[in-house]
């Protein structure tokens, strides 16, 4: 019982960390950006190749390293995202809602095949795993390794959540959120404010993407496709747009797929989760706690 | 018979002339029969032209299918224009529908020994189930939830394909009966149900219903103040697509004889949308040439197995940022009748 | 059996702490013309979406001939005989001038998918009709642009006309027009003023927001006029227009006698243009 509640935090915290990128880019332009599992997966491989080049790491020190690694995956997923929405999104900002969705359609899959061309089909083996201590936390298995990831994951959507709530910045960007044209007149530079979220939302991908390489061991060109489903899915249930709702969201889809696929079995564990999206697409498709707004006519 | 493309019966194009007064208001005059033509009819036949003549060209039972899989790749396409030309619902698990029909005929036919042509009213109930049941949650939303939706359904079709038992798992289905004898003529009948489903696509397009999608795609709240019915009408829309799909499902279980989830990945999805987006989103000549080109390239492309994917990624972002009614669009002029 | 057209009682629409309208209270007879005005963001617009069933009121009911038609969708509130403009045009951009008005025979024709599918005369017959009827509807809203190329080449006056033909092939018991004739020039006004009349003639009720006092003035029976969500005058233009609580509403306490006085003579001046 509480091993399945553990898990599902655990992967839980995984998903929020993706759905945030995911809802904060859905809050500012309304664009759901298919590419987001995408620049996970862009992450995972950078950590992947960084560590290469930094060659052998010792277990000693694979906390340290791995720390490093992260920060720079998150400054390079980050650009990635910066310059997907300079180069593919802003142009068609005005554009028919079609238009920009299959542009991210049209991202995605370029970032997936481009990774394969580059990196290959096969699955990678991620150079340095943290080692294994096994502790007994309120009868469920816990590993340092495990512990370690949630606190990375917690640290960054604290740091997040302050950002957006305390600073000059994230008031911008809330006001972006919501009325672009408004925030324009009071002289705030939507355009930079816009890159700013997608380089927030983009680096926690990013960082979601490595901490998934160490935790796994292995890495692919297709590892964003599911986790991108997933994400919005957590986005959903928590009220996408939402942030503190996102990561609820996110916890809670870990939670339910844990005890899902504890009843159903593991192969049906992404039928479970589908069928919980659709369930509060129909019964409550603002979210928890996302509002019910009327759209303009 | 019109053929892909198909270009309205003269019969319409006369019997409609409206009593204009008023009439030297009236803009732009009618346009020459000839250029009419050129435009409707002739691209069609030709299209169809080419389709029954390339046998006679190759007949090798490699070209036969390659040809075979391009026809029902444009029926595909011409389905999932519907959805995505017409009505502008981002439809991005269209292949579900395509699983749907190909595992249920094949599954009846193999289990129950029934021929192929038998489990088609089984096809048209499971797939119109299928469409309803994605299209009833999401359809009152956002149009980029649906998008995701699909999405997520078409991943779901492919691994509940995998996991049960009376779909074959992993491997699939074998021994699918065919729908005739050898592959030429299923080669020709292929062609023949794939112009019927064009011209009837291109037919709903044109009518009461099919301006309904087109005015849900250009402004949904002005539809609906003109007493446009908007989720009734993008169900249509769904259902009818998914219907296309389905039956394109048919084809390619007998094409095949056997059908297994690797068929029905996004990828498979995604390259049907290429074909639509490429060829002109509601175009119906635009779109199948879109189908052709994109299902004989990787033909002509093996080499470049790795970057064709990439490059199909980065066109799709070219053609919208550039050119994006398609290489042939839909003309937004009408003929002066 | 007496019941007006249309009678709106106790309209109240919040959103979140917005207040947009408090307590709207007007009726609306066979073939009047009714106009609604006060200053942006008065609530105006919002409304009309509340009768239309685009928004859905917080409190308050909306009756169509007695017939309580409060949260229906809009098309089934279309479908009972209202039809409508909107503030910012909204005309299906890429489709044909032709299409757009034929939008408004939609559930006037009859065919089915089959008849779509085999051609059947049954379907020729209803494309006839729809397409007989919008050359018709865009004879009579007077367009003299291009029918068969796309709505959106069209300039605005010509564009403003299109989406009235689209209303008016609806053949509504009641219209609705948003600020038909913003953006309009001196003569397109003219004529926009001219075709009001003429729907009005064809039986149709009507109600009206302008900005325009010239033509409001002239062209309504009676005016409702609203400031801030609220009610403040209902009644014939000529008494409407000297209620001191409307020219506050309209030039703010701190108007000063010129600019009042340059109120009036625009007002003036628009009756005589429009006359
Ligand atoms: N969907 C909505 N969500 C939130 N607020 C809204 C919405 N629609 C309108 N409002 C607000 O309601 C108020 C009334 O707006 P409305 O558009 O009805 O005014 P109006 O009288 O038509 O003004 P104008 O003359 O400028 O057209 C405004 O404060 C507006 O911001
Ligand atoms: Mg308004």
């Amino acid at each position: 019982m509480s091993q399945l509640v553990w898990n599902g935090l655990f992967v839980g915290s995984f998903y929020a960390l993706v759905a945030l990128g995911y809802s904060m880019v859905y809050g500012i332009i309304k664009l759901l950006n298919f590419a987001h599992g995408d620049l996970y997966m862009l992450g995972a491989f950078v950590g992947f190749a960084v560590l290469g080049a930094a060659g052998g790491v010792s277990a000693a020190m694979a906390l340290p390293v791995l720390l490093l690694v992260l920060v720079l995956t998150m400054g390079v997923t980050g650009l990635a995202g910066v310059v997907l929405e300079r180069v593919a999104y802003r142009r068609l900002r005005g554009a028919p809602r079609l238009s920009l969705l299959i542009t991210a359609v049209g991202a995605s899959f370029a970032l997936e095949y481009g990774m394969r061309a580059g990196a290959g089909a096969d699955p990678r083996v991620y150079p340095v795993r943290l080692s294994g201590t096994t502790l007994e936390v309120l009868g469920a298995r816990v590993t340092l390794q495990q512990l370690t990831l949630v606190a990375v994951a917690v640290i960054l959507m604290i740091g997040l959540n302050l950002l957006v709530n305390r600073s000059r910045e994230g008031r911008a960007m809330r006001a972006v959120a919501l009325d672009p044209r408004a925030a324009a007149l009071m002289g705030i530079d939507v355009d930079a404010i816009i890159s700013r979220t997608f380089f927030l939302g983009s680096a926690l991908a990013g960082a979601a993407g490595v901490m998934a390489g160490a935790h796994y061991g292995k890495i692919d060109f297709m590892m964003g496709f599911l986790i991108g489903l997933k994400a919005f899915t957590a986005a959903v249930i928590g009220g996408i747009g939402n942030i503190p709702g996102t990561m609820l969201g996110g916890l809670l889809l870990g939670l339910l797929e844990s005890f899902g696929t504890f009843w159903l079995g593991g192969e049906w564990r992404d039928v479970f989760a589908f069928g919980v999206l659709i369930l509060f697409l129909t019964v409550r498709p603002t979210g928890l706690l996302g509002e019910r707004v009327t759209e303009r006519v | 018979m019109t053929g892909p493309g198909g270009g309205a019966p003269p019969a319409e194009a006369t019997s409609e002339a409206a009593p204009a007064p008023g009439g030297g208001r009236r803009g732009a005059g009618p346009r020459s029969i000839a250029s009419r033509l050129m435009e409707n009819r002739w691209a069609g036949l030709a299209g169809l032209a080419v389709a029954l003549l390339a046998p006679f060209v190759n007949a090798s039972p490699y070209a036969l299918s390659v040809m075979t899989s391009a026809a029902i790749f444009v029926m595909l396409a011409a389905g999932l224009n519907i959805v995505v030309g017409y009505c502008g619902l981002l439809d991005l698990g269209y292949i579900a529908f395509f699983a749907v029909g190909a595992y249920t005929s094949g599954v009846l036919s193999t289990r129950l020994g029934l021929p192929l042509v038998a489990t088609l009213p089984a096809v048209l109930v499971v797939t119109v189930i299928a469409g309803l049941v994605i299209g009833a949650p999401t359809l009152r939303l956002r149009s980029d939830y649906l998008a995701i939706v699909t999405l997520g359904f078409g991943e779901i079709i492919r691994v509940t394909a995998t996991n049960l038992d009376v779909t074959g798992g992993p491997s699939g289905i074998y021994g699918i009966p065919g729908l005739t004898e050898g592959p030429v003529s299923f080669y020709y009948l292929t062609v023949l149900v794939v112009a019927v489903a064009v011209i009837g696509a291109a037919r709903l397009g044109r009518s009461r219903l099919g301006r309904a999608w087109r005015f849900v795609r250009e402004d949904e709240d002005a539809a609906e103040a003109m007493g446009v019915h908007t989720y009734k009408v993008k169900m249509a829309a769904y259902v009818v697509g998914a219907i296309w799909g389905g039956l394109a499902g048919v084809l390619f279980a007998a094409h095949l004889s056997a059908v297994s989830p690797g068929s029905f990945t996004f990828l498979q999805s995604a390259l049907v949308l290429m074909a639509v987006v490429l060829g002109g989103m509601g175009s119906i000549r635009g779109v199948v040439v879109g189908a052709v080109i994109v299902s004989l390239l990787p033909e002509l492309l093996r080499d470049l197995a790795d970057y064709r994917y990439v490059a199909f990624g980065v066109l799709l972002i070219i053609v919208m940022l550039v050119r994006p009614q398609g290489l042939w669009p839909a003309r937004p002029k009408e003929v002066a009748k | 059996m007496n019941a007006p057209l249309l009678s709106v009682e106790g309209l109240r629409l919040a959103f979140g702490g917005v207040v947009a309208i408090d307590g709207l209270t007007f009726a609306v007879g066979e073939a009047e013309i009714v106009s609604v005005i006060g200053p942006n963001g008065a609530g105006k617009t919002s409304a009309f979406n509340c009768v239309t069933g685009f928004y859905r009121p917080t409190a308050g009911s909306v009756r169509l001939r007695g017939r309580d038609i409060t949260g229906l969708r809009p098309s089934a509130v279309a479908a009972l005989g209202v039809a409508r403009t909107f503030q910012n045009l909204r005309l299906f951009g890429e489709m044909s001038v032709l299409d757009n008005v034929r939008a408004g025979t939609h559930l006037r024709i009859r065919q089915n998918v089959l008849d779509a599918l085999l051609h059947t005369p049954r379907y020729r017959r209803s494309e006839r009709e729809s397409t007989e009827q919008a050359h018709h509807w865009l004879d009579f809203a007077g367009l003299r642009g291009d029918r068969y190329g796309p709505a959106r080449a069209l300039p605005y006056g010509e564009q403003r006309r299109v989406e009235i033909a689209r209303a008016l092939a609806r053949r509504p018991d009641l219209l609705l027009l948003d600020e038909p004739a913003a953006g309009l020039n001196h003569t397109e006004k003219a004529e926009m003023l001219d075709l009001i009349r003429r729907i009005r003639e064809q039986g149709v009720a009507i109600v009206l927001i302008e900005h325009d006092m010239g033509l409001v003035m002239d062209v309504s029976q009676r005016v409702v006029v609203l400031n801030f969500g609220r009610e403040i005058a209902d009644g014939p233009p000529d008494e409407v227009r000297r209620d001191p609580q409307v020219v506050e509403a309209y030039l703010g306490r701190d108007a000063d006698e010129a600019e009042i006085e340059q109120a009036r003579a625009s007002v003036a001046g628009g009756r005589d243009g429009g006359a």
